[in-house]
């Protein structure tokens, strides 16, 4: 839900990390927070168990520079991947203005990409939002591992319409902007 | 439902700010937020915090809302306020309509009684102030000029400066 503010001449956006457990949300994050310049980032907050399992959400706030006298800041979220956390995915889903599906390009974890999309659709049915109706993109990480599916595969699966989708090695940054930089502009779009 | 795509305009900011600034003195709070249910800070006044405070508005949010079900799971509709209580620094935070939260920082130079007490008025003076605003953005013209394709063609040039290895 972008709140925009006449007065302090601000803009604020949502945008979403989804993806099941351990397919790489808070190293895209983490990523993004590494490279950003200081002035730009706010601090990374970070709810996660012991184990760096994500246990509510990440969290960074990004500031771009003024556009056309307004100050723009994308709030950028992760949600727990792991499927008992659903209540809380619903919550970070609220208010979303765009959405990145980070799936796990590994044979193995075929079945829990197919989950948590499904999930997803859920969840936005909740807010009475479907996919279509909001800036999305699909990110294949984990290229540079050992047995994972063709794309061409996954996109069969995972992306039958077609939206805009990458390759991605999240702790090594391929892919992460690219895949932030086309949700971020489709979001500012729809402002338009 | 939570509202989509909502704004604040200029002559409901200092209205909000208005009340917020009166509560601030009757109260004698440190601080006073007022942020909406998805974390986007909408005002703040007071002594400046010491902390970042768009990660402090998402966490305020995440922490209402996580009560709110658990108000659900023991029979409640939600927590309209909720309290914590630190050994120097406390919060009050209070849902003002059902998009908005009010975050009331406060110390020892006040009393919970007396920050409740005032966060009350507060609370209703703001929904009427939310209320016209909405009814506002009911009637708003869709088009919209300042965010043309100008605007779009500037802010891809500041995401692609940004966003770069």
């Amino acid at each position: 839900m972008s709140l925009i503010n006449y007065s302090s001449r601000e803009i604020n956006v949502k945008i979403v990390y989804y993806g099941p457990g351990l397919c790489g949300k808070t190293t895209n994050i983490q990523y993004i927070y590494d490279k950003v310049t200081p002035e730009t980032k706010g601090k990374l907050i970070t709810l996660a168990t012991e184990m760096d399992r994500t246990l509510f959400f990440d969290f960074l706030p990004l500031e771009l520079g003024k556009v056309k006298g307004f100050k723009t800041r994308f709030h950028l979220y992760t949600v727990p991947g792991q499927v008992y956390y659903d209540a809380s995915r619903k919550l970070i889903l609220r208010g979303v203005d765009g959405i990145i599906f980070v799936a796990d390009s590994q044979r193995s974890r075929y079945d829990a990409n197919i989950e948590s999309l499904y999930n997803l659709h859920e969840n936005l049915a909740d807010y009475q939002l479907k996919l279509d109706d909001i800036p999305y993109a699909i990110q294949y990480n984990k290229r540079d591992l050992p047995d994972v599916i063709a794309v061409k595969d996954l996109e069969e699966e995972l992306n039958p319409k077609h939206y805009p989708s990458f390759e991605a090695v999240a702790p090594k940054g391929t892919g992460v902007f690219d895949t932030l930089k086309t949700v971020a502009k489709s979001v500012l779009r729809n402002l338009s | 439902m939570v509202r989509t795509n909502w704004k604040v305009f200029e002559e409901d900011y200092w209205a909000i700010n208005t009340i917020l600034q009166e509560l601030l003195k009757n109260s004698n709070a440190a601080s006073v937020l007022l942020l909406d249910k998805t974390g986007q800070l909408i005002s703040s006044l007071g002594d400046p915090p010491q902390f970042d405070m768009h990660g402090f508005a998402s966490l305020c949010a995440a922490d209402f809302e996580a009560n709110a079900q658990l108000a659900i799971l023991i029979g409640e509709k939600d927590f309209s306020t909720l309290y914590h209580q630190g050994s120097n620094e406390s919060m009050y935070l209070a849902r003002v309509e059902q998009n908005i939260i009010l975050v009331i920082l406060f110390d020892k130079r006040t009393t919970l009684g007396l920050v409740r007490l005032r966060a009350k008025k507060a609370v209703d003076n703001l929904e009427t102030v939310i209320r016209r605003l909405y009814g506002k953005l009911e009637y708003e013209n869709e088009e919209n000029n300042e965010f043309n394709e100008e605007f779009v063609q500037q802010a891809e040039l500041e995401i692609d400066s940004l966003f770069t290895d």
